[in-house]
């Protein structure tokens, strides 16, 4: 049995108050929920105070790139489809900096949970504008109010079909964990958007705020309804749903190559008559 | 009249088959015995424009491609136009007869008497063998056996239409230009560079490729492609060339020997990911395949102008290898040394080849795969105490490797700097710890360094020194001296000679890093020193100056798009003057 002593408790770069904390202890009870064992788990990361938190639990660890966390996973997924591929960076990261990424996951369908921190705010560098802050949001680098959309991912991920597309706050531990051991448990791409505040660079949207919007999806919501579910996801300014507003069968990435059928492409020794076979053909 | 060497151009608009023809027309000269060069010049279109395909065929070993041309198949009269003047004294010309010229040198070949339009190209296929005096029935055999994979009814069109243009062509007796017979010998390989570069790489165990199509190194990719499910590897077109780099760095952690492969333009948006494959000490093999720069440049051209950008590209300082393939054979080879290298120091290490190599075809000795070892990433787990330090320092600066879930043992890496076990720090004494740790690594790449090949006397009056495809034409320029095969263009080379004097050759298989001790004394024994390489400003001389003191102040560079021949060497060597001995 796994239990959550098993991921270790460490002392983090962390503001005080910041969401990141209820995030971790998420994560911790969702791994834990999922039945998976630290070694099995793989988690990307990128840069950001988010893409810090893979340090902050046992387990395997990638930390890259800004930006760069949904190609390694892919990689690494395909190399080894028995590991448990666990992306986790800031909404800088995974809609910013490496938005291209972001759409082609989904396209792919790759197996792998991708959990944002999204506080709507660049906090490392500061409290500049992120995909996410609001039209308008007025920061040191923004004087005059953001003058782009919000990117709505949530919105984006279901127009895509995207495999697994939830959200949750960080105020709401155990929906949180719950949300993280369905999206794990989903064969394909999932996407966990979770709300946090910012304390430190982000004093509109705050745990208040989110507070007061955040509502569970009612048990008659079918997630497999996509009119429904372009519907939830462009609910915003006064009551934002959370739960998995999305969810389709699609086959993950990894079933369309049948070399993978024979398990991990790690350790595999080279076919040399297969191998002569094939210079024959240049023959 | 017989020809040995010969050198073959065929020239036409892009859409008219060229490629087709010329690559059949390289198969059965290697299926005859010879030895080929092939050089492809074609332009950044699907169709029209000017392309040329060149075949160079002989009895003996060719190592580089040649200026005048023997036999110009025009299938256009933009050919004729643009190539008539590099026709050899002797030379002819096979034209269709709607644009022949009016000349003896010009044998206008009847192409819809041979046939529909639709296989035109290959009665004018049956002209060449027939000029060239090939065995008719092996060189039919090879036609039906290319066309028929397609419908046994086309493969027989194109039979009939190669048939055709043999029996007239035989007719032409006053144009023919037979090669001699070629000795007999086992069937070899007709490889291109890349697809030596493919195969090495699958024979070292690659299991997974990433990349974003980019002429000209798309075809490395395409040959893993078609043989991905039989080799048991993942081949994936990713996004862009930034997630191409980092999808093979998460493969490559999790345990796949990975590579990837693309141009400078490309490799430009995985700089950042060198860098981070050397920080997190994750093996990967990159292929530069370059072409003319900067920013786009000639896309489908030759060029060797990006040696300087990847052996400094990547912020930080970190270690790093590139081998410079010359031959088809070394394509292969030197990307087997750039796996292992990879594995054994855990990070970065390049292959850079060029347009010209990646797509010039050669007859090369079946490789014996028998005894060819594959890496082997990661170590045993059980082997390993806890904790498992995935960064512990160590003498020579390589760490225990393990793969994530082989273990119990918990794999942990970080682009920003980190403690031994992987995690990240901003203590500043665990920082240089971890710098020295992984520049401890290039004392084992120095010693390790293929060193330059020499040839000539001790103390030359002429040394040639060259990187990558460079070298065949260097060679074949310095042969000529010594041989007095030149004839008359060779007046730089003959002027060495007539004055007893001697031309030796310095060619480097890898360009990083430079080991001085492995050839400073050849170029301090020279009288002369030229250094020879396809860009403008000289970048294999500026890193042997960086490395080793010793400036080569005389520098042939091409850059126009085109590859370096020995003709192109002995222009430039008159140009510069002071051809005798003494600098």
């Amino acid at each position: 049995m796994v239990s959550i002593e098993d991921y270790g408790e460490f002392e983090t770069a962390w503001c005080p108050g910041c969401g990141n904390f209820a995030l971790l202890e998420g994560m911790k009870k969702g791994l834990v929920a999922a039945e998976l064992e630290p070694h099995r788990v793989l988690f990307v990361s990128g840069i950001g105070q988010a893409a810090k938190a893979p340090h902050y639990l046992n387990a395997n660890v990638f930390d890259g790139l800004h930006g760069r966390s949904l190609p390694v996973a892919t990689g690494a997924k395909l190399a080894n489809p028995e590991l448990t591929v666990v992306v986790e960076s800031g909404d800088g990261c995974c809609y910013g900096e490496g938005g291209n990424h972001f759409l082609a996951a989904i396209r792919r369908n790759i197996d792998v949970t991708m959990i944002v921190h999204d506080n709507q705010i660049y906090g490392l560098t500061k409290g500049q504008a992120s995909p996410t802050s609001a039209e308008g949001h007025i920061t040191k680098a923004q004087p005059h109010g953001a003058p782009l959309e919000r990117f709505n991912p949530i919105a984006v991920a279901v127009a895509m079909h995207a495999g697994f597309v939830a959200r949750s706050f960080t105020g709401m531990t155990d929906h949180l964990a719950e949300m993280i051991r369905l999206g794990i448990r989903h064969r394909g791409f999932a996407l966990i958007d979770v709300l946090q505040p910012c304390v430190s660079y982000n004093r509109v949207n705050t745990f208040a705020w989110y507070k007061k919007r955040c509502y569970e999806l009612p048990a008659g919501y079918d997630p497999r309804n996509h009119a429904a579910a372009m519907q939830a996801a462009y609910e915003w300014e006064e009551r934002i749903p959370v739960g998995v507003i999305y969810q389709n069968d699609r086959p993950p990435f990894e079933d369309h190559f049948p070399v993978l059928g024979g398990g991990p492409l790690v350790g595999r020794e080279v076919d040399r008559a297969a191998l002569k076979d094939v210079l024959k053909k240049f023959v | 009249m017989k020809l040995d060497p010969v050198n073959i151009m065929i020239g036409g608009e892009a859409g008219q088959g060229l490629a087709t023809v010329g690559e059949l027309l390289s198969r059965i000269l290697v299926r005859g015995g010879y030895s080929i060069v092939v050089t492809q010049s074609y332009q950044s279109r699907i169709r029209g424009g000017h392309n040329t395909y060149t075949v160079r065929a002989g009895t003996g070993d060719l190592e580089a491609p040649r200026e005048p041309i023997d036999i110009l198949v025009a299938l256009n009269g933009e050919t004729i136009e643009k190539h008539r003047p590099e026709l050899a004294g002797g030379g002819v010309i096979l034209a269709g007869e709607s644009f022949a010229e009016e000349s003896d040198a010009c044998l206008a070949m009847p192409l819809g008497a041979f046939a529909q339009e639709t296989y035109r190209n290959t009665g004018a296929l049956g002209v060449v063998c027939a000029v060239l005096g090939l065995d008719r029935e092996t060189a039919a055999g090879s036609v039906t056996e290319a066309f028929g994979k397609k419908k046994p009814e086309v493969a027989d069109s194109n039979r009939d239409a190669f048939l055709a243009g043999y029996a007239w062509a035989e007719k032409q007796s006053s144009y023919a230009r037979k090669l001699p017979a070629a000795a007999k010998r086992g069937a070899r390989l007709m490889l291109n560079g890349n697809q030596a570069i493919a195969l090495g790489a699958v024979s070292a165990g690659a299991r997974f490729c990433s990349f974003y199509p980019m002429t000209p190194s798309t075809s490395i990719p395409l040959t893993l492609i078609g043989l991905a499910d039989k080799m048991g590897l993942i081949v994936e077109q990713a996004e862009d060339e930034i997630a191409a780099v980092n999808m093979a760095i998460g493969a490559s952690f999790a345990g796949a020997p990975c590579m990837v492969a693309t141009s400078g333009g490309g490799f430009a948006l995985m700089v950042e990911g060198v860098s981070l494959a050397a920080m997190t000490e994750t093996p990967i093999v990159i292929v530069v395949a370059q072409r003319p720069g900067p920013a786009t440049g000639l896309p489908t051209r030759t060029e060797q102008a990006d040696l300087e950008f990847v052996a400094f590209a990547g912020h930080g300082e970190f270690p790093r290898a590139i081998l410079a393939p010359g031959t088809v054979e070394e394509c292969f080879h030197l990307t087997r040394a750039a796996f292992d290298l990879a594995e054994r120091y855990q990070g970065p290490m390049f292959v850079l080849t060029d347009q010209f190599l990646a797509d010039s075809l050669r007859a090369v000795e079946p490789f014996d795969v028998t005894h060819l070892d594959r890496v082997r990433p990661g170590g045993d787990p059980g082997s390993i105490e806890a904790p498992y330090l995935r960064h512990r320092v160590t003498e020579g600066g390589v760490s225990p490797r393990l793969v994530p879930g082989a273990g119990a043992h918990l794999v942990v890496t970080d682009s920003d700097e980190h403690t031994e076990d992987g995690h990240l720090t901003e203590d500043l004494s665990e920082r240089t710890r971890q710098v020295d740790k992984r520049l401890a690594k290039v004392r084992g790449i120095a010693a390790g360094v293929i060193p330059p090949v020499y040839t000539g006397d001790d103390a030359p009056d002429l040394l040639l020194v060259s990187w990558g495809s460079t070298r065949g034409a260097v060679r074949e320029a310095a042969s000529l001296v010594s041989s007095g095969n030149g004839g008359s263009v060779w007046e730089a080379m003959d002027e060495i000679r007539a004055d007893g004097g001697t031309v030796g050759t310095l060619h480097f298989p890898q360009v990083w890093p430079l080991v001085p001790e492995q050839f400073l004394g050849h170029l301090e024994r020279a009288k002369r020193v030229v250094c020879v390489e396809g860009n403008a400003t000289g970048q294999l001389a500026n890193l042997i100056r960086r490395a080793s003191g010793f400036d080569i102040t005389e520098r042939i560079g091409r850059y126009d798009g085109l590859p370096i021949t020995p003709e192109y060497i002995s222009r430039a060597l008159e140009s510069m003057g002071g051809t005798g001995g003494g600098a």
